[in-house]
Parts: C-alpha cells; sequence; structure tokens
C-alpha cells in the first residue's frame, strides 16, 4: 500500500480516488498506518483505507478467497460513471506495479475524451501516436505503428 | 463520508443495490449465490458498497457510488503487516 501512496500525488493529478481494500479492521489500518506505513510515506497513507471484514465486497469483485479468508491482489479501475474499465488479480507473494495503473489511467481517459474514436495501441506511453480505427487503419496498422518502437 | 461514532460492533462492509434475493425454488441456491459473486467484470458497472474506512487520523464511512464522476483505483490486498 505504501507503492501507492508513493504515486497518489500523480494519481491525484490525473483525478483518481484512491481506495484500498482488506478484511482487516478499520481500528487495525489505523494501526498499520501509525506503526509502519507512515514510516514509509510521508505524513501517512494519504487514502481511504476500507475494511471488509465479511468478505462482502470482495466477494462482489471476485478477490475473496474463501478458503484463506482473504482478499487477493485485484485492482480495479472504475470510470467516472461506475464502469470498471480494468482489473488485474494477483495472488499475494507477487506486488503490484502502480506505474503500469498509472499508464492504463491514462489511456483509459484518453479514450474517453476522444468519444471512443482513438485508441491506444499494445505499450503505449503517454505522448506516443493513437490509433484512429476507421477503414482507413485496417491493414494499415503497419505504416502507423510498429511493435519494437 | 461522514464520521461516525465508534462502537465495539464488529461493523465490515457491504455491498448495496439489490439484497441477495431469497433463493427459489426453481433456480439452484448454488448457482444463483455463484453469479451473484462474481459480478464484476469489465466493461459492466462496478457493484456498489459501502464499508468503514481509515482516512488521515479519522474514521469514516465510504460509498463507492458518492464518487461517481471520478475516476477509481480500488486496490484489494491480503492483510495489513503483510510484506509485500
Amino acid at each position: 500500500m505504501s507503492a501507492v501512496a508513493d504515486k497518489y500525488s500523480e494519481l491525484q493529478a490525473l483525478g483518481v480516488e484512491v481506495f484500498s481494500c482488506s478484511v482487516d479492521s478499520h481500528f487495525v489500518h489505523k494501526m498499520w498506518n501509525d506503526h509502519e506505513l507512515s514510516k514509509m510515506v510521508e505524513g501517512g497513507i494519504p487514502f481511504h483505507m476500507l475494511s471488509d471484514q465479511a468478505g462482502n465486497i470482495g466477494r462482489a469483485y471476485g478477490v475473496y478467497d474463501e478458503a484463506q479468508g482473504i482478499e487477493l491482489r485485484g485492482r480495479f479501475i472504475i470510470d467516472p460513471d461506475g464502469v470498471i474499465q480494468a482489473m488485474e488479480v494477483l495472488t499475494p507473494p507477487v506486488g503490484r506495479r502502480i506505474a503500469e495503473s498509472v499508464r492504463q489511467v491514462q489511456a483509459f481517459q484518453l479514450v474517453r475524451a476522444s468519444k471512443g474514436t482513438e485508441a491506444t495501441p499494445a505499450g503505449w506511453m503517454p505522448g506516443q501516436p493513437v490509433l484512429r480505427p476507421g477503414p482507413d487503419l485496417v491493414g494499415n496498422v503497419w505504416k502507423v505503428w510498429k511493435p519494437n518502437e | 463520508m461522514e464520521e461516525k461514532p465508534q462502537g465495539c460492533a464488529r461493523v465490515t462492509g457491504a455491498v448495496l443495490g439489490s439484497p441477495p434475493s431469497e433463493d427459489t425454488p426453481q433456480t439452484p441456491p448454488e448457482v444463483a449465490r455463484k453469479e451473484e459473486r462474481m459480478s464484476a467484470r469489465v466493461g459492466q458497472k462496478a457493484p456498489d458498497f459501502n464499508a468503514p474506512a481509515y482516512y488521515r487520523g479519522s474514521f469514516k464511512n465510504v460509498q463507492l457510488s458518492d464518487y461517481l464522476g471520478k475516476w477509481i483505483l480500488l486496490c484489494f490486498y491480503p492483510g495489513d503487516f503483510t510484506f509485500v
């Protein structure tokens, strides 16, 4: 969670609100913040840390592990209409790469701003060319985009 | 988002919207429940929820639908004081 907090100002600049969620109580969230996370992140965790002790939210999002009674590393990008645009679920031992979440948000924001007229090719980074799907692009992607550039 | 008095009851997150329907004789309960569980999919509405939260020194209640109009990054993780 400290890794997410580290990118928080970048996410805020993009207009993104962050929520973390686990089966711990909000009291334990406070203890974790006060005793550990605040030592890794200046000022402590800046976003809401949600408590889902019964796993209800985790079940609704398909990330609650009934056998272990924990929530898997699920990450969801939800757009301003409340629609899930992206999801990624990892088993516990491997952490996320938050920079990739930031990149995906930027890509979805670009597509939304273009009202669906633009799309981002594989590996797209902000500032790089986008694709404009239409009759002229069919069979011609090779002219405007190469996988190794 | 309001700050609520903190009792000792074991409060937890709850999914909002249609409450789990009573099992009807026609639908096998197992199937019905499974569908309800796996309702999060890309391109679909995110399940709304309400949950107690710790936020910058205080305890708040968060309802996802209060944040319509904003982009949301929702991150689940196995537990506090875990290593990764």
